[in-house]
């Protein structure tokens, strides 16, 4: 393994291994996503069918990660860590890319408690459906990762990410509601994938500046 | 400014589909365009600023997306009443340029918030900078993203044939633009050269208050 794949591996481990003891986030995602979905049945008049049913279930996916990207940089911040990994000798974009594959594994577990929710509840999920929930995540993350840290950076932490992020995620919601509801939902996948590659592109190149002092 | 709106009223002919209403046009979309070129000068100066670290960008990225929030404000205002007379509804969702701008306003009101919450020095300016960045991958991504969500039902003027309107019409809509891009720079410029001697102002205070 190569020093920069070291270095991401040793830095997600890092934090799902504080997960795996303190157990904070993902159960708190995991039961956020059911509550939400059973608040969802009572907010949908009965008769509305299953495409409004799609568009909660994104409403829902969205949150739930806001929820676990609010947390995702607490405790560098809390305990200081983050000058520390700043001046460790591995390049600053592995920082990012460590703390978005650890919340990629969290989104991932929430949604396996959300998706058979989902379907139990509501309506049944297609392939194409799975995978655009698997290709939005993957930007959630990229993007969720990055505008946390920004956020982090300033005073009123928890009140300016979701502002940020919203807008950000529009063109995920979009792509991912048409991944659910459209008999062929190649062109939305492909806009998924390209807003990946587009966004983690652009959040890998520039953390750097994000985390310096 | 003044010869802008004399052609709009006298030179340009009345459209015969949408009649008065369709003078709306000639601010509606030079403002929308000098929006995005701010925005597009945002997204510049702060790439600058990332390359070079020259600390004076800062404040002209800041200025020109200040600039671009402004113009999209007015873009949204003349868009709804254009929509209130051509349709009847002060805001309809089929129309993908102004639900574009609903969510670049969301965008950028967010970075008012970020900037100004973080501490002045150099991380902000630098934060700053990588946001600007990304409003100018998201102004595509979005439009793209809302061109798949619906279909496109707002009257295309430009097309692949050229614009679809007579020469007057034309020309008093380049004349229109070239005043709101006139008008936004003048803008950025006076907003620049205050923001500029305030911050000069802070320095000489600081100074003094040392010796």
């Amino acid at each position: 393994m190569s020093g920069y794949a070291a270095d991401v591996a040793a830095l997600a481990r890092k934090d799902l291994r504080l997960e795996l003891r303190a157990r904070e986030v993902v159960p708190a995602m995991s039961v956020f996503v059911v509550a939400t979905l059973v608040v969802f049945h009572f907010a949908l008049p009965r008769d509305s069918g299953r495409h409004a049913a799609y568009g909660l279930l994104w409403v829902t996916l969205v949150f739930t990660a806001l929820l676990g990207l609010g947390r995702s940089w607490v405790p560098e911040r809390d305990g200081r860590v983050l000058d520390g990994l700043v001046l460790a000798p591995c390049d600053r974009s592995a920082i990012w890319l460590g703390k978005s594959l650890a919340t990629l594994a969290f989104l991932a577990v929430a949604q396996v408690v959300a998706l058979p929710a989902f379907a139990l509840f509501f309506a049944p999920l297609t392939a194409q459906a799975i995978v655009g929930v698997i290709l939005a995540d993957v930007g959630i993350c990229a993007v969720g990762s990055l505008v946390s840290a920004m956020a982090t950076a300033g005073r009123t932490r928890d009140l300016v990410l979701p502002l940020v992020f919203l807008p950000l995620a529009i063109p995920l919601i979009v792509g991912g509601i048409g991944s659910s509801i459209a008999a062929h939902a190649g062109s939305y996948l492909l806009f998924l994938g390209l807003y990946d590659v587009l966004f983690s592109i652009l959040s890998w190149a520039s953390f750097e500046y994000v985390i310096t002092e | 400014m003044g010869v802008a709106l004399a052609m709009i009223f006298f030179v340009a002919p009345v459209d015969g589909d949408q009649g008065i209403s369709q003078k709306i046009f000639y601010f509606h979309v030079p403002l929308a365009l000098t929006s995005y070129i701010c925005f597009g000068t945002g997204a510049w100066k702060g790439l600058r600023l990332l390359w070079t670290g020259a600390e004076r960008y800062d404040l002209e990225s800041y200025t020109a997306i200040h600039q671009g929030t402004i113009f999209g404000v007015l873009t949204l205002i003349t868009g709804s009443i254009w929509a209130k007379a051509s349709w009847d509804r002060w805001w309809v969702w089929s129309e993908d340029q102004l639900v574009l701008f609903l969510v670049l306003f969301l965008f950028y009101c967010a970075y008012f918030m970020l900037r100004f919450s973080i501490e002045p020095g150099p991380r902000r300016e630098r934060i700053s900078a990588v946001y600007a960045l990304f409003g100018a991958a998201l102004i595509p991504v979005s439009f793209l993203a809302i061109r798949l969500s619906q279909r496109f039902i707002h009257p295309v003027v430009f097309t692949r044939h050229g614009p679809g309107m007579t020469h007057a019409q034309f020309a008093a809509f380049c004349v229109s633009w070239a005043a709101v891009l006139l008008l936004a720079y003048v803008m950025y410029r006076i907003e620049l050269g205050g923001k500029r001697s305030d911050a000069q102002l802070q320095d000489l205070r600081e100074a003094v208050a040392a010796a």
